[in-house]
């Protein structure tokens, strides 16, 4: 890629020469990494390769593991994230996160919609906040299957439900970004097509960057594909999780230039 | 004929196949292990019943006659002498008053120096090696005897700021006993707020969320039920101790004033409390004492055992809400 186009305002993220540690632990080397805009990226790579924790970088979301320690550079829009002056909350109200397994509040499907309007004072009164409600419910598909009991409880939806419902929450606070570790790799099968036929709707609005160990999943949604895998140095007996290969996500299936994404994405190593 | 594994058998073969099967998964004699296990614990539950009933049943049976005779008047009595018994103008009402202002320090220094403890321990402290050795200390202190807490209070709160307890008073004993039981508060409130789920948090924080935000939206509401068992009990502790008090001066002879339990102007006067009273009684050589002290033993486990089921009854609600 040429150094022109990295720094072009278009990008949501650039990554630059990312390190992350865990204590003595090195769990990511020297990642470079750019995000476009209205795009799905997809981190696949088998386990232990830093996939989780590079997308945990793009919110600061490590800053709640008190041993993590981040070196170089994420420009979000421009800014450094890791500038001592940024704030790590007001990053995360921009960039928004769905996790592995649904986390719902113990709260109503309602009261977790508007959960982060409420903390960000988005809508102070309650007509505004019925409409932020119900709009991130139709974003996320899921407004016409609890629309008539917004008040009961999040808990007794289902699981594909209740993973809408955490896109519906985060979409809430009106992010650009949307970080989405492994989103589908506790439901079934039908839940999961729906999750990708929102994505796929959703990327009009927002920016995703998804963590996925399906790699179906990933060649059927994302635009961009970035490989990890993991260098295990024998002497130290220590696993460094490394970016193999970032490119279109096409190239990356059919034609990769490196052969530990071939051998990856054929399912000769795991 | 039949298939196994893809393979065609010959009757034989099968009938002997099923045969080893049948035999194999029998039960082959009794397991005697699990059942002495399981006996041995049934054994211990009911022995456990049986002396708490027996405890109950001898206590009410020695105090019948003031719990059936003249329990009103016993409630609002004081302390006193044999006459008073005669008289029935002999009671618990000093005793009462006493443990109600222990339980009002109790509630209003140890349960939010506790609480807020365990949240900044929990939730904000950096995890190292002097917050280890805090929360190690914590922990040493909820082992250590409440006599040498008693000694504590003598030195900190009767002869060391006089001026603001007035000595042996009702003051310094709550001050004492809070200061008993706020370790207990700390541990149990830490122990709640650690069985919070990590991604209840993630998700508080992945929205944008601020730290006290999502301890105050997240983790408190959720870990209230265990914070609250942990403080009521405490309090049946505090309640319930002796030792401590006898050091820093309960009376077990005779009270001058007599005001009503929630007067706050004892507070800087002589006092008395509840495990006091009962002991005092129990030391008095004339058996109508004894009646007396068991009746007053009722009571106190009546108020305990109310302070209990408030407790399970606050549980189940915060509970229930967490679920709905």
């Amino acid at each position: 890629m040429n150094p022109e186009a990295r720094n072009s305002n278009n990008l949501v993220f650039c990554a630059q020469d990312l390190n992350v540690y865990y204590g003595e632990f090195h769990a990511l080397r020297d990642v470079c990494l750019d995000i476009l805009p209205n795009e799905i990226t997809a981190f696949i790579g088998p386990s232990g390769c830093g996939k989780t924790t590079l997308l945990r970088c793009f919110n600061r979301m490590n800053d709640l593991i008190p041993i993590a320690r981040v070196t170089g550079s994420i420009e979000y829009m421009g800014v450094n994230l890791y500038d001592p002056g940024v704030d790590a909350v007001e990053v995360r109200r921009r960039i928004g996160m769905v996790f592995q397994k649904p986390n719902p509040f113990p709260k109503s499907i309602y009261d977790n919609v508007a959960y982060g309007p409420r903390i960000t004072g988005m809508a102070k009164r309650k007509p505004a906040l019925d409409e932020i409600v119900e709009i991130s419910l139709r974003k996320a598909a899921l407004f016409d299957e609890v629309k008539d009991r917004l008040k009961n409880s999040a808990m007794g939806l289902s699981g594909g439900q209740q993973q809408r419902l955490c896109i519906a929450r985060a979409i809430a606070v009106n992010p650009d970004v949307l970080l989405m570790d492994e989103p589908c790799s506790a439901l079934d099968p039908i839940a999961t097509t729906r999750i990708e036929e929102l994505m796929n709707e959703l990327k009009d609005d927002y920016t995703i960057v998804i963590v996925t160990h399906n790699m179906q999943q990933a060649a059927r949604i994302s635009n961009k594909t970035a490989f990890f895998s993991v260098d295990v140095n024998l002497e130290t007996d220590t696993r460094t999780g490394t970016l193999i290969e970032f490119g279109d996500t096409e190239e990356i299936f059919s034609t990769p230039k490196d052969s530990r994404t071939e051998n990856y994405v054929t399912g000769r190593f795991g | 004929m039949a298939v196994t594994f893809g393979r065609v058998l010959d009757n034989k073969t099968s009938t002997r196949i099923e045969r080893e099967v049948a035999s194999a998964i029998k039960r082959q004699g009794s397991d005697w292990k699990g059942n002495t296990f399981y006996t041995l614990l049934l054994v211990m539950l009911v022995l456990t019943l049986f002396i708490l009933a027996v405890l109950i049943y001898g206590v009410v049976a020695d105090g019948w006659d003031i719990l059936t005779g003249w329990l009103p008047s016993f409630l609002g009595g004081t302390l006193g002498s044999i006459k008073a018994f005669e008289g029935q103008t002999l009671g618990v009402q000093q005793g009462l008053a006493g443990s109600f202002w222990i339980a009002v320090f109790v509630a209003l220094l140890s349960f939010p120096i506790g609480i807020a403890s365990a949240i900044y321990l929990e939730e904000y402290a950096p995890k190292n090696r002097f917050s280890n050795f805090i929360e190690l200390n914590i922990r040493n202190l909820a082992g250590v005897p409440s006599v040498v807490y008693g000694l504590l209070g003598l030195f900190l709160f009767v002869e060391g700021i006089p001026s603001i307890t007035g000595g042996r008073t009702a003051a310094s004993a709550g001050l004492t006993l809070a200061i008993l039981v706020l370790p207990i508060v700390i541990i149990t409130s830490q122990e709640a707020l650690r069985a919070v789920p990590a991604t209840l948090k993630e998700g508080s924080y992945g929205v944008g969320a601020t730290r006290w935000e999502t301890v105050r939206r997240q983790a408190l509401p959720y870990a209230a039920p265990g914070i609250l068992t942990g403080t009521l009990l405490s309090m049946s502790r505090a309640i319930g101790e002796a030792a401590p008090l006898i050091l820093v001066g309960a009376i077990t002879g005779f009270l001058g004033s007599n005001p009503s339990i929630v007067d706050p102007r004892q507070l800087d006067d002589a006092f008395t409390a509840m495990p006091i009273l009962i002991t005092g009684w129990t030391q008095n050589p004339m058996p109508e004492f004894r009646v007396a002290a068991a009746a007053a033993i009722v009571v106190l486990l009546v108020f305990v055992l109310l302070l209990n089921a408030a407790t399970i009854y606050l549980r189940y609600h915060f509970e229930k809400k967490r679920e709905a």
